[in-house]
């Protein structure tokens, strides 16, 4: 019974000893999230690369941080900033032990742009995007208009100018109703 | 050959494809007939290249001699270049450029459609990744080809005529050799026959509902890209795109 009851304290003190040290990476990786948020697509610099879901996970393997991110459009001339800024905001906070990289599967879509970064979005004057990424390709097949909400007077009085803008992500469009021309955040 | 070699090749023909079509749009920068039509020819140029660094890296990554992507770009030459004989062909004026990218676009949806479900996961991930900018590509190119078939008749005569004179083009986007039949074994490529009816039966409708005639050429095709055989164009292409890398080796930016 004395022996039994030793190993059950043993067996306790090591789970006590996981679970707290499986707290510890948990509060590590969320620091190390709330790192991330600083840094912002060079491209459009309300939206960080949590909100764009460009930041896929931030995972512990072997005493090394595995930061995960997935390019948007496969030219996009901005990740390479993205990455670079990433290594910054980390060796600021002292952090070295860690490595970025970037995954291609599952392909980055707008559906995982987070509601707080559309919102911030249409705020910058910038319409996000307006449809599921599943929508929009039955509609680029079909051939069928979408409505696209002006985000200055937010009229749907609006027409597609062009699919390709200033950068490869957004499209150009212009409001009927306040004349204003202005760019979409394209559903990809 | 091995599956190793045939998947090696197999990357080259589509990155190749890929990078000198954007090479080739990419001349239009600057000087496309309207402002909002030189911004989507850049973009597209962009995808591509895009699209062309994934899988040159990874032909890279497949052939394992420590070779880069800037290395297969940059330093072969036009007999060694794998890409499509449609893509080196002159930008000409802009139904041509309209018509070529249609054709390619078309091909590049179908084709990558099926490659996303290939057994080799990285080329199934590049696929699916580049699926969603193609999808962009044609639904623009298509929008251009009816608004110029169904336009004007100078408009409708230039278009008819891009149509018949890339025709001759056609049959070599579809050649399928020892390379597809090595990795269609292991449905790690695509099959180049379903590909070929898919591709008739969009552009035909596409073409009708443009009013123009689907070229009835059945000789004179021209081929050969899978093995090297180019037309004069890729060495000019070659020659302005190298030249800094040849010139100055060690030039970096």
């Amino acid at each position: 019974m004395p022996k039994c009851s030793f190993f059950l304290v043993l067996i306790l003190m090591q789970r006590g000893s996981f679970i707290f040290t499986l707290m510890e990476t948990q509060t590590q990786l969320s620091f190390i999230r709330k790192i991330l948020d600083q840094v912002s697509d060079p491209e459009i610099p309300i939206l960080t690369i949590s909100d764009l879901g460009i930041l896929r996970s931030v995972e512990e393997e072997n005493g090394i941080y595995v930061i995960t991110i997935t390019p948007t459009f496969t030219g996009c001339p901005a990740m390479r900033v993205i990455e670079e800024n990433i290594v910054e905001v980390m060796a600021q906070e002292g952090i070295s032990n860690f490595r970025v990289q970037t995954v291609l599967a599952p392909a980055w879509t707008t559906d995982w742009m987070s509601e707080e970064g559309k919102i911030k979005l249409a705020a910058y004057g910038i319409a996000p995007p307006s449809s599921s990424t599943e929508d929009h390709l039955k509609a680029m097949i079909s051939g069928n208009k979408k409505q696209v909400e002006c985000p200055f007077c937010k009229s749907n009085n609006t027409k597609l100018t062009s699919a390709f803008g200033s950068t490869a992500c957004k499209a150009l469009h212009f409001c009927d109703e306040c004349c204003q021309p202005f760019e979409e955040f394209k559903c990809h | 050959m091995t599956k190793q070699e045939a998947l090696f090749e197999y990357c080259l023909r589509l990155g190749d494809t890929a990078l000198i079509l954007g090479q080739r749009i990419s001349e239009w920068c600057g000087h496309a007939p309207m402002l909002e039509e030189d911004i989507a020819m850049s973009n597209i140029a962009l995808d591509h290249i895009g699209q062309a660094r994934i899988i040159l890296s990874y032909a890279c990554e497949v052939e394992s001699k420590g070779r880069k992507e800037d290395d297969l770009a940059y330093h072969r030459d036009a007999r060694q270049y794998r890409n499509l004989l449609l893509a080196e062909q002159p930008n000409g004026d802009f139904g041509m450029t309209i018509c070529r990218q249609y054709f390619i676009s078309v091909y590049n949806f179908h084709l990558y459609t099926q490659l996303s479900k290939s057994s080799d996961a990285s080329l199934a991930a590049y696929a699916a990744k580049s699926l969603k900018e193609v999808a962009y590509h044609v639904r623009h190119s298509h929008d251009w080809v009816l608004r110029l078939g169904d336009g004007t008749a100078e408009s409708k005569a230039r278009m008819q005529n891009a149509v018949d004179d890339l025709w001759f083009y056609v049959d070599d986007i579809f050649e399928a050799d020892e390379v597809d039949d090595i990795l269609l074994k292991d449905n790690i490529a695509a099959d180049m026959k379903e590909i070929k009816s898919q591709w008739e039966k969009t552009v035909a409708a596409t073409l009708a509902q443009a009013g123009l005639k689907m070229p009835e050429i059945k000789s004179q095709m021209r081929m050969g890209s899978r093995k090297g055989n180019h037309t004069e164009h890729l060495g000019y292409i070659l020659a302005e795109m190298q030249f800094l890398p040849r010139a100055y080796p060690d030039a970096a930016w």
